[in-house]
């Protein structure tokens, strides 16, 4: 029996895959993996702790 | 609004309206899913409780409880904690505060859609996208204006860098949207009744695509954004290898998408498929123990915290679920073990060890960060209850998953046995027989892990009451500057 679905999830997977590439591509090329320690900090040194005296 | 920042210049605000909302919704939803799943489980032990009425049968409550916890549980807390993340992260407001109104309205219409046709009978009876066609549609729309919301957020950001937890809610959000639109293609003959595109095989193919690749992107890769985040910041410490987190995203990125066939094994579907989508659930347990180890590992060094922080507690034991139920799914796609397993309680529990350790034991931790922070406290108004849920949680996991493990082992064994004359030795009576001590023992798990969420629910209450609902100013200065300490201000509404 042929599998009729698979020409419809393949290339859907396949393209899926394509647009991970682009962005894996655009990512590295942004310079948005040169720094990996700041980026991992960075979210430490916002504060989002409230501050009950101020609002 | 508007208190005025420097210069003159009202203060923008981050948008932690909609984040409250989806917040209390989790909450709300937490409790509804799970009594629903208590009460199924009952059903199993006493079927009397069906009360001999249609809309509280079994096959009717069972969606509604899946589609409960998962949708509605699991989505509302995605909601909040991908809107929230995305704004702390990017320094920035939400991109559209309309869009993401209608995101909370338009999603909270789906769930009451489904809580009122399931009951009522009316299902596409696919797993997982039981819903009919309009609330398909419905869900299309809301899923269209999050994309909106989120992308648009990214896209305004004021960092340069996008942390990686983004990664992993935008291609949860990017992979649903397609999973979601070719699995409910479908034929509407009347307003509540369609069929699908595809038919038998085909079907089961583009079905469970859809199914596993549920599991691995709703399930999996958007909480792990929640861990992404959540667990640095409880922590106190930056993530333990960011380079590994992001190996780690890409490469599920890149290979979650083809082990959908394991569900379909000894099936008629094609040997090689079967074949191919076991493979790649083999392959996936690198990068899900990568970030599992990751994800742990950030505590190091602040091992002590896990004695007295119940928050990073809740967020260890999820990943340490989280690494059981990656390395248990990558063997149960082994033809030979699934030979066994299949079609048993031990793919309930397997399911329940990610759902109920990983899920929700992630998305506790993460909302009891979450929510004193939205509501201008310290902390959770009874820090004590938060350890006395942990508990009851975590007993509630291992009764259930051992339970289920037994019974399903033991229903394989039982169905396969055959005698020397190559008769079945037992029944299938038998074997339902048999299974009832582990059904009470689960439903049991069932309550302790129910009881928690109620206490959790207590425990919100009592944080929130007349609490005011803060949106704190995005800070002024470029955070890639590093940013001065920012205030708080109240909300007008």
């Amino acid at each position: 029996m042929a599998m009729d679905a698979l020409f419809l999830l393949l290339p859907i997977s396949l393209l899926f895959v394509l647009g991970i590439g682009v962005a894996f591509w655009w990512a590295i090329f942004a310079g948005q993996f040169d720094d990996t320690r700041d980026a991992a900090t960075a979210i430490l040194d916002d504060d989002d702790r409230p501050h009950p005296g101020e609002a | 609004m508007g208190t005025t920042g420097t210069a003159g210049t009202p203060a923008e605000t981050f948008n932690y309206g909609v984040v409250r909302q989806f917040t209390i919704a989790t909450i709300f939803w937490g409790v509804v899913g799970m009594a629903v799943g208590v009460l199924i489980a009952s059903q199993l032990i006493w079927p009397e409780l069906n009360f001999n009425t249609p809309w509280l049968s079994y096959g009717r409550l069972r969606p509604l409880h899946t589609n409960g916890v998962i949708f509605a549980f699991g989505g509302s807390a995605l909601f909040a904690t991908s809107y929230y993340v995305v704004q702390r992260t990017c320094q920035v407001r939400l991109f559209s505060d309309k869009l993401a109104a209608f995101t909370f309205w338009g999603w909270q219409a789906v769930l009451v859609g489904a809580v009122i046709t399931l009951p009522l009978g009316y299902t596409s009876t696919k797993e997982y996208a039981e819903l009919e066609w309009p609330i398909d549609i419905l869900i299309t729309l809301v899923w269209v204006a999050y994309a909106i919301v989120f992308f648009g957020t990214i896209a305004k950001r004021r960092v340069k860098h996008i942390y990686v937890a983004n990664w992993f809610f935008g291609s949860y959000i990017l992979t649903i949207a397609i999973l979601h639109i070719f699995n409910n293609l479908e034929l509407p003959v009347s307003l509540w009744k369609s069929y699908s595109a595809y038919a038998g095989v085909q079907d089961a193919m583009v079905q469970w695509w859809y199914g596993h690749n549920a599991v691995g992107f709703f399930l999996t890769t958007s909480f792990l954004g929640m861990m992404y985040y959540f667990v640095p910041k409880q922590a106190g410490r930056p993530i333990y290898s960011y380079r590994l987190s992001i190996v780690h995203f890409w490469a599920l990125a890149f290979t979650y998408m083809w082990a959908g066939p394991h569900h379909l094994l000894y099936t008629s579907l094609p040997d090689w498929t079967q074949s191919l989508g076991m493979a790649f659930s083999l392959i996936l347990l690198a990068p899900s123990w990568g970030g599992m180890i990751n994800g742990i590992m950030t505590v190091s060094g602040a091992w002590h915290k896990l004695r007295t922080d119940p928050i990073l507690k809740f967020l260890v034991v999820a990943l340490s679920f989280y690494g059981m139920a990656t390395f248990e799914g990558s063997m149960m796609s082994i033809r030979t073990v699934n030979a066994l397993s299949h079609y048993t309680d031990w793919t309930v529990g397997h399911v329940h060890a990610g759902a109920l350790g990983w899920v929700a034991m992630i998305t506790f931790g993460s909302m009891y960060y979450l929510i004193p922070r939205l509501y201008g406290r310290e902390s959770m108004a009874r820090p004590d209850f938060i350890n006395l849920h942990f508990w009851l949680a975590t007993l509630g996991v291992v009764l259930y998953i051992a339970s289920m493990w037994i019974a399903g082992v033991m229903q394989g064994l039982m169905w396969r046995a055959t005698g020397e004359d190559g008769m079945l030795t037992y029944s299938f009576v038998e074997v339902v027989k048999s299974t009832y001590p582990f059904y009470t023992i689960r439903m049991i798990g069932g309550l302790f892990f129910l009881s928690g969420m109620g206490l959790m629910a207590w425990n919100t209450w009592l944080t929130v009451r007349g609490q005011p609902r803060v949106n704190p100013a995005v800070p002024l200065e470029s955070p890639d500057a590093h940013a001065a300490p920012q205030s708080a201000v109240p909300a007008s509404a």
